[in-house]
Parts: C-alpha cells; sequence; structure tokens
C-alpha cells in the first residue's frame, strides 16, 4: 500500500515536470535574439518567405496564445512538423528511433557489467595495484573526449585493420552480424565515459558499504567472503547506483549525438544536430521535448526499480 | 610563562596554520592534477609570450608540415600553427569551463540553499530543475547554443543551464543536513532570520561540497565545449578552440595526424587534470560525498 | 575440567603512520566450559581488538600473534573455510551496535536463516520454524509475523535481541558479547542482560562479556579480566576483585562507579586519559596517571604476578605491600 501511494506520488509530481519541459522547450524557440521567422528563413530571405514561416509557425500571434497553441497541440500528439524534411517531427524521430535505441542498448550492454564489476572489484580489493590500475583507467574513461578517442579509433580498427566499418547503419533486418559490427566500435566509444563514472561511483559506494558494521557480523556468523561481498555488500552498494542511473542514460544520450555525428549513425543525435545546422526550430524543438518526455519516463522506472533495492524507502 | 613554552606555542600553531592545504598538497592525485591544471593555465595565459606566431596566420607555403624543431606541433591545411593554435585554444576552452564552473557554482548554491531553506519554494524549485535535467546536458547546450546563436557566450549560458540542476540538488542535499544541527537550530531558536541562516550557517557550510562539485563541472564543461565545437556548434572558426582544431583535422587524422592529436592530448589533461583536482579535494574536504556528479 | 578456550600471548599489531602499533600485547587467558568471563577496560584498552582477533575478523593489513586454542586447534592458523565454520557455529558474537550490524536490504529472515544454512544445512520451512522458535528465545513478541520484516522497523532493543538470535542459532559453545547494552537506553539494558544470562543458563554456553561498564560486569561475570593500554592489569574471580582489587587501575575503576545506597557529591575520577597508542611510555603503562606510581614502576614493564586464588596483577610493589 504504502508502495502505491509513494509510486502514485511519484507519478503526480511527473505532471509538473513534463508541463514545465513543454513550457522550457517552448521558450527555447522564443530566446531566439530578433525575429525568429528571419532566423530560420535566413537573413537575405524574401519579406515573403519570411512572412509565410511567420504565419506558418503561428509566430505572428501573441506570446501566451502561441504557448496555449503548443501545448494544446502537444496534448493531442502533434509536436510539430519539420521545416526541412518535409515530414511531422514524430515521425521523423520514429524513423531514427532504432539507431539510437541499438546503439544506446549495446553501450548500456557493456557499460553496466564493466562498470559495476571493475567498481565492486576496485571496491573490494582496496588499496592494490588493481585498485589502483582500475581506477587509472576510470578516470582515463572519464577525462578523454569521446570524438576524439573515436577518431583514433577508427584510425586503427578500420583503416589500419580494416576489422569494423568506419561508419554508417546497417539495420537489423539485415542481418544480426552487420547491424551489429555497425554499432560495436561507436557503442565501446560511447561507452568508455560512462564505464568510468560508473566504476567510480561503484567503488565509492562499495567502500563505504564494505566499513558497515553488518558486514563484519555477517562474517561473524561464518559467511563466505564472495557472500559477504555479492551477497551482503552488493544489493547496498546498488542503491547510490541507482540513484546515479538517470545520470548515466543522460550521459549515453548525450554522448550518443556526439557518436552518431563521427560514425554517420542516422540517428536522433544526428538529426538533432542536422536540424540545427538547416536553422529546422521546430524540429530542433520538438526532438528535445521527446528527449525531454522520455526521460521523464525513465526517471519514473528507475524510481521503481529503486523501491526494490531499498526496503527502508518502501515504508517511508 | 617560559620562552621556551612560548617558542612551543608558535610552533605547533605553525604546523597547524593550514591544515586543509597541507593535506590536498600531500594528497597524490591532488599533486598531480595541480601541476597539470597550473602548467595549462599558464601555458594560456602567457600564450603571446610563449609564441610569436598568430594562431590564425595562414601560410600556404607551410601547409601539413609534420612535427619539427620548426613547427613543434607541425601546421595545419593552411599552414597554420598547430602549436600556436592549441596554445591559444587553450584560452577559450579554459575560460569555458571557469565561467561554467563559477556560473553554474553560484546559481546551484543559491537554488539548492534557497530551496533547502524555504520549504515552500522548494517543490517549485526541484521540479524545475527536474524538467531541466531531463535533457542531457550536451542536447540542452545543443538547443540553446542553436537558439543563441554560435558564440562562446552561449555556450556558457547552454552548459551552465545544463549542470545547474545538479548542483542544486547537491547543495540542497547538503544544506538539508546542515539545517538540522544543533547549532543552526539553536541560531533559529536565539531569533536568527532565515537570511541569516542561509549567510552564516547554510552557504559557508556548503562550501566543501560546492567546490568539489564546480571542480567536477569545470572538467565536464571542458569536454562539452570541446564535443560541441567539434561537431561544428560552438564557437566559430577561425578563432581556435580544442575541439574546432580537432574537427579541422579530422579529414586528415591519417596522414597529417599531429592536427587533431595534440589539441586532443590537451583537452584530455585539462579534463584529467580538474578531475585530479576534484578526487583530491573530495577526498581531503568531503569524504563522505559519494556521487561525483 | 580443561578449558574451552586457551588464549596465548596474543599480540595485535596495527599499521600506524610511523611503524606499527601495539593495540594488544601479551594477552593470555582462558575461558572455562560454562563461564562468564568479564572483560573490562576503557575504550582503546583493547578488549575489542582482542575479541575481534579471536575469531580472525581483525580488519586486513593488521599483524597477529601467538595462539588461540579451541578444540585442539589454534584459531589463528586455521584455514578460512574451517575458521568460517567456527565463526557462527561455535563461537558467535554480538556486537555494539544493533542499529548498524543488521544488512539493510535482508529481511529478519534472511539473515537468521543464512546462519542455520550455514552450519546446520537447515532450509525452507524447516530454517523458517527454528528461526521463529529463535525469536521466541529472545522475546521478540509475534515472531512469525516480524520475520519477514526489515531491520529499520525494528527498535535498537529488538534488533540487539535479533542479533542475539542469530548468534544462538547454532548453539555455539561460546558467545563474545561486545558491548551489547551500551548503544541502548538503561532499562533495555537490563533486559538485555538478564537475557543472554538466560540463554546462557539454557544453552549450557560459556560468554565472554566485554564492557566499559564496571557495573554491567560486575552483574554478570564470575571471572573478571581488566585491560589497560593493550594489556591484561589484573584478572580474578569476581567477587574477590570488587571485594579487594590488586592493581591501581582496577581500584581506581572500582571507586568511579556511583554507590547506589549513597549520596556523594563529586565521584573520584582518574586523572588523565588513556594513552595514544602510538605514544611510548617506558614501564607500566599506567604509571603517568597513577597515584602509588615508583620510581622503579618507569625501568620494565612490570610482569603479570600470581597472588594466590587464580588471581593475576601486573602491579610488583603493591603485591609486595
Amino acid at each position: 500500500m504504502r508502495e502505491l501511494r509513494r509510486l502514485s506520488l511519484r507519478f503526480l509530481n511527473a505532471v509538473p515536470v513534463i508541463l514545465l519541459v513543454a513550457v522550457l522547450t517552448f521558450f527555447l524557440m522564443h530566446l531566439l535574439p530578433g525575429d525568429p521567422a528571419v532566423v530560420i528563413a535566413g537573413q537575405d530571405a524574401s519579406p515573403q518567405a519570411v512572412a509565410r514561416i511567420r504565419t506558418q509557425l503561428g509566430l505572428d500571434r501573441p506570446l501566451p496564445e502561441q504557448l496555449l497553441v503548443w501545448l494544446a497541440n502537444l496534448a493531442r500528439g502533434n509536436f510539430g512538423t519539420s521545416l526541412a524534411l518535409n515530414q511531422s517531427v514524430l515521425a521523423a524521430v520514429l524513423d531514427r528511433l532504432p539507431v539510437t535505441l541499438s546503439l544506446a542498448a549495446i553501450s548500456l550492454a557493456i557499460t553496466v557489467p564493466l562498470g559495476i564489476g571493475a567498481g565492486v572489484i576496485a571496491g573490494y580489493k582496496r588499496n592494490t595495484w588493481i585498485d589502483q590500475s582500475v581506477m587509472v583507467i576510470a578516470l582515463l574513461g572519464v577525462s578523454l573526449p569521446g570524438f576524439w578517442i573515436a577518431i583514433l579509433s577508427v584510425i586503427l580498427f578500420s583503416v589500419q585493420l580494416k576489422w569494423l566499418p568506419s561508419g554508417g547503419y546497417v539495420p537489423l533486418a539485415q542481418g544480426a552480424w552487420p547491424w551489429f559490427a555497425s554499432l560495436i566500435q561507436p557503442a565501446v566509444v560511447l561507452a568508455l565515459f560512462q564505464i568510468g563514472f560508473l566504476a567510480r561511483m561503484t567503488r565509492s559506494a562499495m567502500l563505504d558499504v564494505l566499513d558497515q558494521d553488518f558486514i563484519r557480523a555477517a562474517r561473524a556468523r561464518g559467511v563466505s567472503e564472495w557472500s559477504a561481498v555479492i551477497k551482503h555488500a552488493f544489493r547496498n552498494t546498488l542503491i547510490p547506483v541507482v540513484t546515479a542511473a538517470g545520470i548515466i542514460l543522460s550521459l549515453l544520450i548525450g554522448g550518443s549525438v556526439i557518436v552518431e555525428q563521427v560514425f554517420a549513425l542516422p540517428g536522433i543525435g544526428r538529426l538533432i544536430v542536422q536540424a540545427i545546422l538547416a536553422r529546422d526550430y521546430p524540429l530542433v524543438q520538438g526532438t528535445m521535448l521527446l528527449l525531454g518526455f522520455a526521460f521523464v519516463a525513465i526517471n519514473l522506472l528507475l524510481d521503481i526499480v529503486y523501491l526494490l533495492v531499498d526496503p527502508r524507502v518502501r515504508y517511508e | 610563562m617560559s620562552e621556551a613554552a612560548v617558542a612551543g606555542g608558535t610552533r605547533l600553531a605553525r604546523r597547524r596554520r593550514f591544515p586543509i592545504l597541507r593535506r590536498l598538497l600531500r594528497h597524490g592525485s591532488f599533486r598531480i592534477g595541480l601541476v597539470l591544471v597550473l602548467v595549462l593555465v599558464i601555458a594560456a595565459l602567457c600564450a603571446p609570450l610563449i609564441t610569436n606566431v598568430d594562431p590564425t596566420a595562414m601560410r600556404i607555403r607551410f601547409r601539413f608540415r609534420p612535427p619539427s624543431q620548426d613547427f613543434l606541433f607541425g601546421t595545419d591545411m593552411f599552414g597554420r600553427s598547430v602549436f600556436a593554435r592549441v596554445l591559444y585554444g587553450a584560452r577559450l576552452s579554459l575560460w569555458i569551463g571557469l565561467a561554467v564552473a563559477l556560473l553554474s557554482g553560484a546559481v546551484g548554491a543559491m537554488i539548492g540553499v534557497l530551496s533547502a531553506q524555504w520549504r515552500r519554494l522548494d517543490g517549485l524549485m526541484m521540479r524545475l530543475m527536474d524538467a531541466l535535467a531531463a535533457f542531457p546536458a550536451i542536447v540542452l547546450a545543443i538547443g540553446l547554443g542553436a537558439a543563441l546563436g554560435p558564440a562562446s557566450g552561449s555556450l556558457i549560458i547552454a552548459l551552465t543551464m545544463a549542470y545547474v540542476p545538479r548542483t542544486a540538488r547537491v547543495l540542497r542535499a547538503s544544506a538539508l543536513v546542515i539545517r538540522e544541527l544543533d547549532y543552526v537550530e539553536a541560531a533559529r531558536v536565539s531569533g536568527a532570520g532565515s537570511l541569516r541562516i542561509v549567510l552564516r550557517h547554510l552557504l559557508p557550510n556548503c562550501m566543501s561540497p560546492l567546490l568539489v562539485q564546480m571542480t567536477f563541472v569545470f572538467a565536464y564543461a571542458i569536454l562539452a565545449e570541446a564535443a560541441l565545437s567539434f561537431i561544428g556548434i560552438g564557437p566559430p572558426p577561425p578563432a581556435p578552440s580544442w575541439g574546432n582544431i580537432v574537427a579541422e583535422g579530422r579529414d586528415y587524422a591519417v596522414e597529417a595526424w599531429w592536427i587533431m592529436l595534440f589539441p586532443g592530448i590537451a583537452i584530455s589533461l585539462a579534463a584529467l587534470g580538474m578531475n585530479l583536482l576534484g578526487d583530491g579535494l573530495r577526498d581531503v574536504l568531503d569524504p563522505r560525498m559519494k556521487i561525483e556528479t | 575440567m580443561p578449558p574451552l578456550l586457551e588464549v596465548g600471548r596474543l599480540n595485535v599489531q596495527f599499521r600506524g603512520e610511523r611503524g606499527w602499533v601495539t593495540a594488544v600485547e601479551d594477552a593470555s587467558f582462558t575461558v572455562a566450559p560454562r563461564e562468564a568471563l568479564g572483560i573490562v577496560g576503557e575504550s582503546g584498552s583493547g578488549k575489542s581488538v582482542t575479541a575481534l582477533a579471536l575469531l580472525g575478523l581483525h580488519p586486513p593489513g593488521t599483524r597477529i600473534g601467538g595462539s588461540v586454542r579451541y578444540g585442539g586447534a589454534d584459531l589463528l592458523r586455521l584455514p578460512p573455510r574451517a575458521m568460517r565454520r567456527i565463526r557462527g557455529g561455535d563461537i558467535a558474537m554480538v556486537f555494539q551496535d544493533p542499529m548498524s550490524s543488521l544488512n539493510p536490504v535482508l529481511t529478519i529472515a534472511d539473515q537468521i536463516t543464512e546462519t542455520l544454512r550455514l552450519h546446520q544445512g537447515l532450509t525452507g520451512a524447516a530454517a523458517r520454524r527454528r528461526a521463529v522458535e529463535l525469536l521466541d528465545m529472545v522475546r521478540i513478541p509475534d515472531a512469525a509475523r516480524r520475520l519477514d520484516e526489515y531491520p529499520h522497523r525494528m527498535s535498537g532493543g529488538q534488533r540487539q535481541r535479533v542479533m542475539i538470535a542469530i548468534a544462538i542459532a547454532c548453539a555455539p559453545k561460546l558467545l563474545i558479547a561486545d558491548e551489547p547494552t551500551t548503544a541502548l537506553d538503561v532499562t533495555i539494558q537490563a533486559q538485555i542482560l538478564d537475557l543472554l544470562r538466560e540463554l546462557q543458563e539454557r544453552l549450557g554456553m560459556s560468554v565472554m562479556l566485554i564492557s566499559h561498564d564496571l557495573g554491567v560486569i560486575a552483574e554478570f561475570a564470575q571471572r573478571v579480566m581488566v585491560m589497560y593500554a593493550g594489556r591484561v592489569v589484573e584478572l580474578a574471580p569476581a567477587a574477590a576483585l570488587f571485594a579487594r582489587p590488586l592493581h591501581p587501575y582496577t581500584e581506581l575503576l572500582l571507586r568511579a562507579i556511583p554507590p547506589v545506597d549513597a549520596d556523594v557529591a563529586r565521584l573520584p575520577t582518574i586523572s588523565g586519559a588513556i594513552p595514544d597508542p602510538e605514544e611510548r611510555i617506558d614501564g607500566c603503562r599506567f604509571r603517568p596517571r597513577c597515584p602509588f606510581a615508583q620510581a622503579s614502576c618507569a625501568i620494565e614493564p612490570p610482569p603479570l604476578l600470581e597472588a594466590g586464588n587464580g588471581r593475576l596483577t601486573r602491579c610488583p610493589p603493591r603485591l609486595a605491600a
């Protein structure tokens, strides 16, 4: 019951957040200095073209009315229409979703076991050479710029060794291996930062837990080292890690924008960059909004996971 | 009092004067980080003294020269000195990193501490932070950068907005702990106003987590700025920034590897240095802090 | 009757900022079957370290010397697997802080049945039935229902009862209770001590009770060992020790207990503080605080001397007097 109440409270909290996300993206467009229509049409566009864009986007109406229209459209599932693609924003995003999801899934599948595993081992072997080498690698992970590593990696694995394609996406429908081969390099590059981040966090959480009295108490009743670490320490370590999972996913999506650009993967990140370079503001706005909504949803899901991991929260 | 006792007293005082600084300087990663950051900052500040080459001067005759005594880091496709460009690029990258760290620290601290003190503000503020945090930092910066136009100023605003929510949350959590401490309670009971409590007790006691947080934000901002410049959403060329030098060198990465190699190393060292500083600060100032966001 | 546990010249050293620091020095004592041995001392006297070392629970990087003979084996030289069979099986331990000694993410049932599974191979319904019995034994009302709760739902006293239930789950020969009542309210303290005494009787086990509180020791122990700055300074049957302490430190400790029946304006206190373990003190380590110190006390560490009737003391001058 308490769980249900807490969950419904979280859902209620998400409502204003979603609303705020929508309003923020609306104002993003109106931050444009000067007349957005002119900016979108370009400096040397004809007055007719500017006027057409202005009416098309409803920019000739008062701001509050524009906001209401924007929100009303969103409520009906209308996220706007791209200027350049002749396509609705939702359709454009859905077209590219499989690429970004595939990339994120492979990257996450590398990040989670490696990051958490490395952190647990480093924490358990604290102050040994194992700990120190794991932590140096993790530090490099959060310090080396991904796009630069991507270039170096392409030179090595695509140009010199010719093991992997240097870019482009192969849909899963054309075979699992080509699909995987087209994504593994970008996914690893993308994962490096998150692995480092997760390993550093898991290690400090682990150190914290291993110093707790209940670990010593567990050893005092004859529990094996393995069980003391995995059964008793690990689940407690997961509590702060789950709290940070939202940040990790956020880093992942942010990083995928860059990585998609380097590896020419036609995903959502590339969509948004191309939209910006093409001054397709409705597309930028709509894509950001969808990403924002997705994150609110992910954070709600994480709350449920959190509830499963930490019994103390369940009763609060 | 005997003279010996007085002498002993001052010796003790000297030993205890900067205990935190001493512990920081004894911390291995802090030391390495400090050296890295200092070298880069000095290089950036003294760029005109270190080289008299104009980073934007094109000399087509000297295109694609590999690193040598004359061209320390080689030259790019326009014959510009990569060394001079990396050196001047440091100014922009470090300036953006510093500005983002300071601004997001100030704004985040304000929001965090005020929300902790005025609970009625808390709900709204935290929802706003949730909403801002719903956009990945890079995406938010791209969107805002697009809206504000490609300039370092818009990049600073964009990245600041992206990092404010995390700083605000960390500071709010610390302030919530501190405001329950006995001496703050005592101040409240003895009639101190909210503003006084915020200024006298909450803010000064949140300095450690704030400083740690700002150091890590500095590192993230350097990486984010470089990434954004790399994909073309940053300060416009020909002004050198580490990110756009790598972007320019990308097409020649195999034949003229030096163009992209050296700015990449510079970015790595800067981020590494700030992260090491952050690790040291956290270990010494705030050993209980778990999440290094 | 041969002793259940025989500790011989136990030495424990930690790595300090300047080399090794001795936390326990040449501690030798025995625990007889069904005996209640009390170990008393200020914090930092080495009493908890002694207890942890017996079960090999000291932090990594600790240097241990001497022997701990139990059941024909030396616990200090036991391979890890055999040591784990002893822990929680033959020798169990209860810790000071019940609030942090139970794993917050596991239910009470998980933590009790874990011990039963490890040492008695009990699983499933049988383990559960036994767990309910154990909770009943430590007087937790409504045991069957509370079994599935998480620790944070229980009070400190109840959690300590759960810790005791876990400790006695496999009917250990020896229970080491390290400050089991220190973190609890005074009224709860008495209940927990009563419970421990009753369980000792019922299960026929030996108890090693560690406390800084002479009152608790007086109420519980048959024999008392007094530790100071890592050394055993006195060991005696409880009645004799309380009637006539032989070591100055014990005497001063006793004087610092408030008498129940008389009003005293001011309790005598022991001047000074327990020395920093890293600090070097030649001769008797209590000398700087000892009102009876003589020149000879500074020359060499005093030996632990026989004083008749099974008594030992580390104060030659007073024994001679």
